[in-house]
């Protein structure tokens, strides 16, 4: 079970065993602007340690071929590392290896399944009463998403006749149970959510939200992107029907991600793209296509990718999520302290002492975000500045743009105190009154 | 503070990013543009009256919201438009895009750049370059919508 609070026994990671870590990553020993790199931007993708590099050249030295097509001696080799590679993902979030698709990323996941929902429901299509969309039936998102979990919905409302509602968010950008109840209805059919905010850290209550899923039987899609590099995640316990995340924001490589579904919904989702790989007998009228998950990966897959992530994944296993969680609850204390003194300053998000997870975004009053950002950068300090694609969250906060710090299990207490540092400085630096 | 950022924040930026010359809106303008930068979210909407020459303007005016680079940037377009009445703008946009595309080399042409040399300085941050032009590109735009003016219609 995903644990929602920390507990008592859970001994974060010490400095001293960040240290080890981080001679793990040498990227992060860079100096930048005659500064040593401070790293706060992992939300956005996180640095990669030299097991990952090296097991992924390791393999495209020794084992590079396409899978699942040849039956050479390497091609042997790296279909075997691959499907390996799907196993120790499937174990690390709770899942069956036939519930782990590859994918490109968490937004080509989340595509994954909307079109899914849209080819399921369109006239002709082969019917089947957990994915259909009728005219009026509801789609639920939060004010808060990120446009990968936003955009693919508005999509799939514009072509079944779906109205798409909202959970709307309160003044920091929050939304809890009571919101979300007041949206439900008998004609709820799917409910999309972030588990972890990547602009306010918020962690949506998803044990809830699919208790009252199942009550209704909507389906629950969770986009995990925030919260499966972070902390222990078991998707069966937890008991959504499907699940997104990106295999670069957990120390992996770009270019592949995960989508979880629950067998049998999983299998019974027509496929997104279709072409070779994915089908069992073609003549030149039709095909019929491979069980889930081979029947979404069509085409040559990025197997070098798939096998460097299951290495991130045993290296986060190594260190250990729950310290990682524990030891970024304690920096992020940190940072959320600092800032909610600092005159001028607006954090959004949950208030302190409140659930939020390794994420600071805030609002410096006079001070557009891109020349904090400038300023920052200048001391070294990376930060993320903009919407971070989460545009109406934005809108409906009355900001256009904000600041934001990410921790991950690298990051120092050293660091987060320079971010402070700097941010304190800023608006005097501009002039702002 | 490094160099960089104060040869990139000069005060004269930051004197303008918040005095906001020609923030204001024209009641009856003969071309107007909203230009956005979708990365962050600046935009800026800018309102001219046609000059009395091709690629000339007689007021321009405009306002947004954004970074100290897009708003000064806007301020100090809008302060040299009003400083050179009746002459063609065109080659003065012209001389800014390839400062800002110099990456910080070169020595920028004052003469005809006036304050607008400022940015000489932000043109080192590719990231930002962006931002200095958003009024400027705007103001092309605005021209390119313009009737064709008195000089040109004589041509014609
Ligand atoms: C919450 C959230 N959802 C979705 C995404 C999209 O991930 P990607 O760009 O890797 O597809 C991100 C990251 O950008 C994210 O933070």
């Amino acid at each position: 079970m995903a644990p929602m609070t920390l507990s008592d026994t859970t001994v974060a990671l010490t400095d001293a065993e960040v240290a080890a870590i981080r001679s793990d990553f040498p990227a992060l020993d860079a100096r930048v602007n005659g500064h040593p790199l401070a790293y706060l931007d992992s939300g956005a993708t996180a640095q990669r340690p030299l097991a990952v590099l090296d097991r992924e050249r390791a393999f495209l030295l020794e084992s590079n071929a396409a899978v699942h097509r040849g039956a050479h001696t390497l091609a042997g080799d790296a279909t075997e590392a691959f499907e390996d590679a799907r196993h120790t993902v499937a174990q690390f979030i709770g899942a069956g290896d036939d519930e782990v698709v590859w994918t490109a990323n968490a937004t080509d996941a989340l595509n994954l399944v909307a079109h899914a929902f849209t080819a399921a429901n369109r006239p002709g299509a082969v019917p089947d009463e957990r994915l259909a969309l009728r005219p009026g039936d509801e789609i639920v998102v939060t004010e808060a998403e990120h446009h990968a979990n936003l955009i693919p919905w508005q999509q799939v409302a514009a072509a079944t006749g779906a109205t798409l509602r909202f959970v709307p968010v309160d003044d920091d950008g929050v939304w809890t149970m009571v919101d979300a109840a007041a949206v439900l209805t008998p004609r709820t059919r799917i409910i999309a959510v972030a588990h972890v905010s990547n602009v306010t850290g918020y962690t949506a209550p998803v044990a809830q939200l699919v208790a009252a899923a199942k009550e209704l039987g909507a389906i629950t899609v969770l986009d995990a992107c925030q919260s499966a590099p972070h902390r222990p995640l078991d998707l069966g316990a937890l008991g959504v029907d499907f699940a997104a995340f990106s295999s670069h924001k957990m120390l992996g490589p770009t270019g592949i991600g995960v989508l979880y579904g629950r067998q049998p919904l999983l299998d019974a989702l027509p496929p997104f793209r279709t072409g070779g790989s994915m089908i069992s007998t073609v003549t030149m009228e039709s095909a019929e296509f491979l069980p889930a998950p081979q029947r979404f990966e069509a085409g040559t897959q990025p197997v070098s990718q798939a096998v460097a992530l299951a290495e991130a994944v045993r290296y986060l296993d190594r260190v250990g999520l729950d310290r990682i969680e524990a030891r970024e609850h304690e920096l992020t204390t940190r940072m959320v302290d600092g800032l909610t003194g600092m005159p001028g300053i607006r954090l959004v998000g949950p208030r302190v002492g409140e659930q939020r997870t390794g994420i600071a975004a805030f609002d410096v009053a006079g001070v557009h975000a891109h020349d904090v950002g400038q300023l920052l950068d200048a001391r070294g300090i990376a930060v993320r500045v903009g919407h971070h694609c989460a545009q109406p969250l934005h809108r409906r906060l009355g900001l256009t743009a904000t600041t934001r710090a990410s921790l991950y299990l690298y990051s120092t207490t050293d660091e987060v105190d320079r971010m402070l540092d700097a941010v304190s400085g800023v608006r005097a630096y501009f002039g702002a009154r | 503070m490094s160099d960089d950022l104060s040869a990139m924040y000069q005060e004269l930026i930051l004197d303008h990013s918040r005095r906001r010359v020609g923030q204001r809106t024209l009641e009856a303008a003969d071309a107007s543009h909203h230009e956005l930068n979708p990365t962050c979210g600046d935009e800026i909407t800018l309102q001219v009256t046609a000059g009395a020459a091709t690629g000339a303007v007689g007021e321009l005016a405009w306002h947004g919201n954004g970074c100290s680079i897009s708003m000064a940037s806007a301020s100090i377009l809008a302060e040299l438009a009003a400083d050179r009445p009746g002459t063609d703008l065109r080659p003065l946009i012209d001389e800014f895009r390839t400062m800002m595309h110099s990456r910080g080399r070169g020595e920028p042409d004052d003469s005809a750049l006036g304050d607008a040399v400022v940015f000489h300085g932000t043109s080192k941050y590719v990231m930002r370059v962006k931002c200095a032009m958003l009024a400027w590109v705007a103001l092309e735009k605005c021209l390119d919508a313009l009737p064709a003016g008195p000089a040109a219609t004589a041509d014609a």
